[in-house]
């Protein structure tokens, strides 16, 4: 830990801080409640922000300035610029995000006592979202307030001057710290504690433990350095560091590169321990040897027979895995929300053998269920997002717990990212996206995106007046459901195909897209198509707006389509459905020259993308890599 | 002429129905038709080429209202009308000719003599016009009126002057309406064998080893791909399919017979393959003036594609696809809506087809249009005068007859 600590404290803040960073992060270092805050945010703070920061909804792309609108005393505009400082760097991945946005139409405020480690997770959704750190500033203002002056910490190369604001303006910082706000820090942190304690562990296991250790090692590191008062907190963030994972870990959130099936020795290995025994199809593309290609329906039935059978296999999982097989279940948000149902159910009724812990069994298992799900279909970037999440929950529960508590935890934690990473989320995206309709708008979809559905319906029921134009492609047709949803809903649609995409561009005005992940270079990887739509839509001048919620971000970055993809069923592309007259290919599938590539994703390049909206507002492409960075921890945490 | 006027209701008939495909066949069909008019066109004695004209002109007129968005149709009658003056302007200039070597021989006609410093004038003239501007497929339509009446006027007042050239005369329409009929003829001859000297130029383009992708199905691609693979070259080639109709199905199927590496995929995934594609090759519906190219539905979005990755798109597209006119407004008015029931199916829709909004209208429209208009901002850039200068060629000598517009994407 030290050894990485120190370099950290001094050159992160110039490396790491460029893109928008709120000024109001300043608060937590000043209180040294700071890192507890983040973590399990205080029951009291809550209780007060929540009124001041339900901030309506406001939909603005990314505006660092607009935190200056959070309640300040004016006592501590001093300190400003160190807080700013600080906070943005030093916490980057647990905004605490507070109750500031929108409590009013977020459900976790219902979600009863749990106050503290809600206001820790729930990613907000706000309009300030986007500038990580602006929540905390909301959250804590009882305990000390800073302003900064707006667009301070907009320029990466404000960091250095503000280092050097840090040295002259510690001593005064460690003065304004009064007996009161000691004194609601000590009581905030008892809090906290007892919270901590109180629910089981449902808080962030690293809580509690990290606030107490977190105030000792920050009195300690206070010592040797001359900084005082900012440097206890930098210690302390970085002791928050310290829930962070371990080198080791950190290596390993590092998401391994994939299998490479045109790999033979591991892909022979990955066939030993393969449940579901797939055929490999025959005519395989060769640029796209390095993906899985099977024969589609072959294993069904032989996996359905097994169903009773096997053994290690939990039931909800198995069934999963074969809705994944037949294609029932598709869409990235529906595929996860199954998923982590399933594992919900295998977190009830596992039970932990014998001479094992809890947190090593489990996680092998889950590995071994992810592997059968991935040999059902390759993971979505969103589910191997909750993937993730899940195991480093698993891997956080502290030893302390019992079986009972564990599973308890792990419970309500799936719960909680299912309702906030996703329900949540849409909704927040559905009332963003909304404020871009107006009458006479001709909308664009394609495909069907269960997030522009919803937003198109909220539109409807809000009463604009709008035209959508649903465009749609082989093989899957998934446009012909949502048109049916939308014209039985009363909705003025237009259907037509991929090809016609640009003759009907010309009376579009707005162009709504799903996606799938979107990749920190602003690369946004969606169903296939996609790219040729936001194309299309981009030379005729009309905005494209992707709508994607925050946990399907992914600090990989893709440059084309064909290095990570995924190869659907290839004889879907043969047969026409409902068209029986075409049937050209049907003497020569098993021709030696033919090919048939069923691609299922592509990668749209951001120049093509007006905005993106997520549950953190909307951004630019640009600000992806931003999301990524600051929130990603937090999407492990919540 | 009953058995002519049933030949032309028959095939405005087949082209108000849109029941011949393809503007080869289109374009073959019509030459052979007014082929047909022209031969059983009674000529009078004089202006024969005016009453020729006269007759393909108003047959033309016809097929051009029964299918306005089949523009080879109008091609060709405009090509038969260009034939049917350079035919007759040089019988003219030949007789002219003759006439003056006899003026010169025999001097006892004074008034003759007179005429025809006057005569030959005209048509000196006329030649020299036709020669100093470039005859190019606007210049045939402008010059209509002029190019017609002065060697009629100038050759009607000839003939009226005295009856010795009569049997002249008379062998001359004779022999204007063969020659006219014989480059009818090689017209013909050379739309059916488009396609060949297209594909003659495969090998100059296709290299070894080289992915192609191209989209629906064209029969000019596909000549051209089959050329280049029987002159040892190997490649791959994407098909994308070209839903609604997926004619792609049967242009892979007829290349995976003759043994050419194909691979099929959807429309929707031209922009995820076209960084790895090499080039583009195309077919087109129709070559517009302004080097703008009318082309089976989806190839606007292959050539934006094709622009980002800066991959070449090569538009294959014979003579008679080369259309004279500017496209105003070509997304609407150049094209055709299909029935929607290629898209969706009635029977699992019925019910969604009665829903009305409060105004009454339906709620659901399908759009399934058969064109797609690429401009030439997206094809040609630098290379647009090079095309030019191709479309100009063949329109001089009229034996260039296949064009192949290769318009890089390079900028």
């Amino acid at each position: 830990m030290d050894p990485r600590r120190a370099p950290r404290t001094v050159s992160d803040p110039k490396v790491r801080q460029v893109g928008f960073f709120a000024p109001g992060a300043a608060i937590p270092d000043r209180s040294q409640s700071g890192p507890p805050d983040h973590i399990s945010s205080l029951p009291p703070t809550i209780a007060d922000l929540s009124p001041s920061g339900a901030n309506s909804l406001s939909p603005v792309m990314i505006p660092p300035p607009r935190h200056a609108s959070a309640p300040l005393s004016p006592l501590r505009r001093d300190t400003v610029p160190v807080g700013s400082y600080n906070a943005s760097d030093f916490m980057p991945a647990t905004s605490p995000t507070a109750a500031t946005s929108s409590s009013d139409d977020v459900a976790w405020v219902g979600r009863g006592g749990r106050a503290g480690a809600a206001s820790s997770s729930f990613p907000g959704g706000g309009f300030d979202m986007p500038a990580a750190s602006s929540v905390p500033a909301s959250g804590l203002t009882t305990v000390s307030v800073v302003n900064l002056p707006p667009g301070l910490s907009e320029k990466a190369g404000v960091a250095a001057e503000l280092q050097n604001d840090r040295t002259t303006h510690s001593k005064p910082l460690k003065e304004k710290m009064t007996k009161a706000e000691r004194r609601a820090l000590q009581e905030a942190q008892r809090a906290a504690k007892a919270a901590a304690k109180a629910e089981g562990g449902k808080a962030p296991p690293a809580s509690s433990g990290a606030v107490s250790s977190a105030n000792a090692k920050s009195a300690k590191a206070a010592k040797p350095s001359s900084q005082k008062n900012d440097n206890v907190t930098v210690a302390a963030s970085e002791k928050k560091g310290s829930d962070r994972p371990p080198e080791k870990d950190r290596k390993k959130d590092v998401p391994q590169p994939r299998m490479q099936y045109d790999d033979k020795s591991r892909v022979e290995k990955a066939k030993k321990r393969a449940v579901v025994k797939q055929t490999e199809a025959r005519n395989r593309v060769e640029l796209f040897r390095h993906l899985p290609q099977y024969e589609h329906g072959t294993q069904l039935p032989d996996l359905e027979s097994k169903f009773f059978q096997l053994d290690p296999m939990h039931p909800a999982v198995y069934k999963v895995g074969l809705q994944y097989l037949s294609g029932d279940l598709c869409g990235g948000n529906a595929r996860c929300i199954a998923m982590l149902l399933a594992f919900q159910e295998v977190i009830k009724d596992y039970s932990t053998p014998p001479e094992k812990t809890l947190v090593r069994d489990l996680t092998a298992k889950i590995g071994s269920y992810v592997s059968f799900l991935i040999e059902c279909r390759p993971l979505s970037i969103s589910m191997g997002n909750a993937i993730r999440f899940l195991k480093n929950r698993i891997a956080k529960l502290p030893l302390t717990f019992s079986e009972s508590e564990a599973k308890a935890t792990l419970h309500s934690d799936i719960d909680r990212f299912i309702n906030e990473k996703i329900i949540l989320a849409d909704k927040v995206i559905v009332k963003h996206a909304v404020t871009k309709i107006r009458d006479g708008d001709v909308l664009l979809t394609y495909g069907s995106s269960s997030a522009v559905e919803m937003i198109l319906l909220h539109a409807h029921e809000l009463g604009k007046q709008f035209r959508v134009v649903v465009v749609d492609s082989r093989p899957k047709l998934e446009g012909k459901l949502l048109l049916r949803r939308l014209v039985g809903k009363g909705i003025s649609c237009t259907y037509t195909h991929m090809n016609a995409v640009s003759y009907i561009m010309h009376e579009v005005t707005r162009v709504f897209l799903g996606a799938s992940s979107v990749l920190s270079n602003g690369t946004v990887y969606s169903s296939v198509g996609t790219a040729c739509v936001a194309m299309v839509a981009h030379a005729f001048h009309v905005p494209v707006l992707v709508c994607c919620e925050a946990y399907k971000f992914h600090e990989r970055v893709q440059l084309d389509s064909i290095c990570s993809n995924e190869l659907g069923d290839p004889d879907a592309i043969s047969k026409v459905g409902g068209r029986g007259e075409i049937n050209f290919l049907d003497g020569c599938a098993n021709s030696e020259n033919l090919q048939l590539l069923n691609l299922i994703y592509d990668a749209t390049p951001s120049d093509y993308v007006s905005m993106i909206i997520t549950d953190y507002g909307m951004v630019p492409p640009t600000s992806v890599p931003v999301i990524v960075r600051e929130y990603g921890r937090e999407h492990l945490w919540i | 002429m009953p058995d002519v006027q049933a030949l032309v209701n028959d095939f405005l008939n087949k082209l108000k129905k849109r029941k011949i495909e393809g503007s080869q066949a289109t374009s073959r069909q019509t030459a052979e038709l007014l082929r047909s008019v022209i031969s059983q066109q009674r000529v009078p004695y004089n202006n024969q080429a005016g009453a020729l004209i006269d007759a393909v002109k108003a047959v033309g007129e016809q097929l051009i209202a029964a299918n306005p968005v089949e523009l080879a149709v109008g091609n060709i009658v405009r090509r038969v009308l260009h034939i049917i003056r350079e035919e007759d302007l040089s019988l003219t200039t030949a007789a002219m000719a003759g006439l003056n070597l006899s003026a010169v021989s025999d001097d006892e006609d004074d008034e003759e003599r007179d005429d025809l410093p006057v005569l030959s004038a005209a048509v000196v003239a006329a030649a020299a016009r036709s020669t100093l501007r470039p005859p190019s497929l606007q210049t045939l339509l402008e010059d209509m009126p002029d190019s017609a009446a002065i060697p009629h006027t100038s050759s009607s007042g000839g003939d009226s002057e005295g009856k010795s050239k009569s049997a002249d005369k008379s062998s001359r329409s004779r022999k204007l309406k063969h020659d006219v009929i014989e480059a009818v003829n090689e017209l013909i001859q050379d739309i059916t064998t488009c396609h060949e000297q297209i594909a003659e130029q495969a090998v100059e383009h296709i290299h070894q080893n080289e992915v192609i992708l191209t989209l629906g199905s064209s029969r000019t691609v596909l000549e051209f791909l089959c050329a280049a693979k029987e002159k040892k070259r190997s490649f791959r080639v994407f098909v994308a399919e070209g839903a609604p109709r997926y004619q792609g199905h049967l242009l892979a199927k007829e290349l995976v017979a003759r043994g050419l590496q194909t691979t099929l995929i959807t429309d929707s995934a031209v922009f995820a393959m076209i960084s790895r594609v090499n080039m583009v090759i195309v077919g087109a519906h129709a070559v517009m003036a302004n080097g703008g190219v009318i082309a089976p539905v989806g190839l606007n979005m292959v050539a934006l594609a094709a622009q980002k990755h800066a991959v070449p798109f090569v538009v294959l597209a014979g003579s008679h696809k080369l259309c004279p006119l500017y496209p105003h407004n070509p997304e609407v008015l150049l094209n055709e809506l299909r029935s929607p029931s290629e898209l969706l199916d009635f029977g699992e829709f019925s019910d969604c087809l009665d829903f009305r909004s409060v105004t009454g209208s339906p709620l659901l429209h399908v759009v399934n249009p058969t064109f797609d208009y690429v401009p030439p901002s997206l094809l040609v850039c630098s290379s647009l005068t090079r095309c030019l200068e191709l479309r100009w060629k063949e329109n001089v000598d009229g034996e260039i007859l296949e064009i192949l517009a290769q318009f890089i994407t390079s900028c």
